[in-house]
């Protein structure tokens, strides 16, 4: 088991044909990614990595039975391409894409609330690495290679912090079951606690990783949602320490504004709530290590 | 992406926000000028820099006549302002906006913002304007008035009215004109894609009009490229030149006040690297984000960015690739590193790896190689103590 994704997802790709959808889509299919499809407008009826290219989401979906998608569409086309996923009624979309407009996003949100909660889409991203179902399948950009298949469920917003978490638990023998780019943006299309609500109804996930950055109240939010509802240790990290005051440290995301939003603090929320905190970035598979042994 | 007071106003007034008349100028004879041709018995001359709290720190002064202004334009320009906002280093003063001005009786706050909690455009109002808003939220959080706009609606004149009723002490007449100029205000937000916008004070003056006496606005840089008039009102004076000279190679770098250089791929890996340095003892020179696809050439632009900074007594590369290859970035390291003065910690993972260390080992440089995040910090700190861990 897994969250998301597994190997019998049927997964069709965005912005198909472009240079980095191709490099990364053929990853994905070497991987063992059920890719069954793509969609470029107006180079529908092509074949591309010997599947099917459709001009819409819509067509993609009646005619392959799709169910998630990874979006690589450039910023300006970006919001458009998500709301046509959800209202062609994939159940995940992972947008890789960095560099959309925040009103954009808060549009694509907006727009979600149409559906019953029941149907609607989930997005995962965007500016974010993916989604990887350890052994299994792989919807995003990283490499593959550095997860083990195991036990434990990971969710980042930095792409990068979330492969060092993989490999220093790869080291140590603890494998992943999912791991989760929630991304770097001011608007996520799902947060922290959305994932971790998925976490804790997966059997094969026995424990969740947290990473998180300076700014935004999600960390909070989570860690006080993981006390009340959570079964299943949580460890958590926050970078950002060293980050000075109002400075903007790359993602529009990890901007410190108010009160709750350093990462000192969220780390002390975090283990206010009873987290296991990893008190360095080299410590995150150690802290997992010791997370596990309480089990 | 800040813009100037003058140019903030520009905007505001062309979506029905009423502004006070001004004219920007760069020197002291066209200060007079402006002063001359506006007309009245007072002017204001205020000084054109990209941060708050410009009128404790002298950078707004008022003046009774075309002379003064001139003498005042004169102490002004070329200086250098410092402000709770600007950091030590201070902004450049080159331009002035001079503007007519007029007695006022009540001053009055108004922001928006993109409020990350709701998802949501949010419109903040207090009667104590003038002051600024983290202050007022703490000493009166009863005197702030709150409201979110609905994204698939819009601002709606109910919303603003409930605001201006929420203010208190205004006419009906004044009721109205509130709920115009917030109207003007939120479309110029919403159209423009700014990320901030705040009319702080907004004024009621003695003949009972509402003006918008102060400005600042920001934009969202990932939506410019659909704005291409808000690019013209870039002003790279007021910005970092590292941090400017970055951007352009996209680049995301943050100039600290540390000694050790860090080339790192990631937003959140590089500020984890950072922390690990000073863990380790050391300071982080900057931070420095080299994004996905970083090529051999972006590489190289980044050791020159960090190296440009006096202080930097080594270099840390910390790379795990994902959408960046390690060997492109190896090849990138191998060319930078033939000129290098001072010691280099590199620590490759990821996709290619194999091939990226290759690349690094077969260069026969001397370039120092960590496995881990710990050692890569624990080295390039001992590196800038003259040590070798």
């Amino acid at each position: 088991m897994s969250i998301l994704i597994d190997e019998n997802t049927k997964v069709i790709v965005q912005g198909f044909t472009g240079d980095k959808a191709t490099f990364h889509a053929t990853e994905m299919i070497q991987y063992g990614t059920n890719v069954v499809g793509g969609v470029t407008p107006g180079k529908g009826g092509m074949k591309h990595l010997e599947r099917p290219v459709f001009d819409t989401v819509r067509q993609a979906v009646e005619s392959t039975g799709a169910e998630a998608s990874l979006a690589f569409v450039p910023p300006p086309f970006a919001a458009d391409a998500l709301m046509e996923a959800a209202e062609a009624g994939l159940k995940l979309v992972c947008i890789i894409t960095d560099g959309i407009p925040t009103q954009d996003m808060m549009r694509v949100k907006r727009y979600l609330l149409r559906y019953p909660k029941e149907t609607r889409t989930l997005i995962v991203g965007p500016n974010c690495a993916g989604i990887i179902s350890a052994g299994r399948a792989m919807l995003g950009i990283m490499p593959g290679h550095i997860y083990k298949r195991g036990h434990v469920g990971i969710v980042s917003r930095s792409g990068t912090l979330g492969y060092e978490a993989a490999a220093q638990m790869t080291a140590l023998g603890i494998g992943v079951s999912t791991s989760v780019g929630i991304g770097g943006d001011p608007i996520n299309g799902s947060s922290f606690l959305d994932h971790m609500a998925l976490f804790e109804r997966d059997p094969d996930t026995h424990a969740v990783v947290m990473i998180g950055e300076i700014g935004g109240p999600q960390e909070a939010e989570a860690a006080q949602w993981i006390k009340a509802n959570m079964s299943k240790p949580v460890i958590g990290y926050v970078a950002g320490l060293t980050a000075p005051k109002g400075r903007r440290m790359g993602h529009a995301g990890a901007i410190i504004s108010a009160e709750g939003d350093t990462a000192g603090e969220k780390a002390e929320i975090m283990k206010s709530y009873g987290l296991f905190v990893a008190p360095s970035a080299s410590e995150l598979g150690s802290t997992v290590a010791q997370a596990l042994a309480t089990l | 992406m800040d813009i100037h007071e003058y140019q903030a106003k520009e905007l505001l007034a062309q979506r029905g926000v009423p502004v006070p008349r001004g004219k920007v100028v760069y020197t002291p004879a066209e200060a007079a000028q402006a002063a001359i041709e506006l007309g009245g018995e007072l002017w204001a001359v205020k000084a054109q820099i990209h941060a708050g709290g410009r009128g404790k720190a002298g950078g707004v002064r008022l003046c009774k006549t075309p002379h003064e202004v001139s003498k005042v334009a004169e102490a002004l320009l070329g200086t250098t302002l410092v402000t709770h906002q600007t950091g030590p280093e201070g902004k450049i003063v080159e331009r002035l906006y001079i503007e007519a001005a007029e007695p006022f009786e009540r001053e009055i706050y108004l922001g928006f913002v993109l409020d990350r909690k709701t998802q949501r455009i949010r419109i903040i109002a207090s009667a104590q304007g003038g002051m600024e808003i983290e202050d007022i939220v703490k000493t009166h959080p009863e005197a702030v008035l709150q409201i979110e706009v609905e994204p698939a609606i819009g601002l709606l004149a109910f919303q603003a009215r409930e605001l201006a009723f929420g203010l208190g002490g205004l006419t009906l007449k004044q009721v109205q004109k509130f709920v115009t100029l917030t109207l003007g205000c939120y479309r110029t937000f919403r159209d423009l894609d700014a990320s901030m916008t705040e009319i702080n004070p907004l004024v009621v003056t003695r003949e009972g009009q509402l003006i918008a006496l102060d400005s600042k606005m920001s934009f969202d840089d990932n939506a410019l490229f659909r704005h291409p008039e808000l690019h013209e009102m870039h002003d790279p004076a007021q910005e970092d030149p590292r941090e400017a000279q970055a951007h352009l190679h996209g680049l995301n770098y943050v100039g600290l006040a540390g000694d050790i250089g860090c080339i790192i791929n990631g937003a959140g890996l590089a500020m984890a690297t950072m922390d690990m340095i000073k863990y380790a003892g050391g300071e982080p020179a900057n931070f420095l984000d080299v994004g996905g696809g970083a090529s051999p050439e972006r590489v190289a632009e980044a050791f020159r960015l960090v190296l440009s900074d006096p202080n930097v007594k080594a270099i840390l590369v910390n790379i795990f690739a994902g959408i960046n290859r390690c060997d492109w970035v190896a090849q990138g390291v191998v060319q930078a590193a033939r000129e290098l003065k001072v010691p280099l910690v590199v620590r490759l993972a990821g996709t290619n790896v194999e091939a990226g260390q290759k690349i690094i080992q077969e260069s026969g440089l001397p370039i120092i190689s960590a496995d881990t995040l710990a050692e890569a910090a624990e080295r390039a700190v001992a590196a800038a103590h003259g040590k070798t861990a």
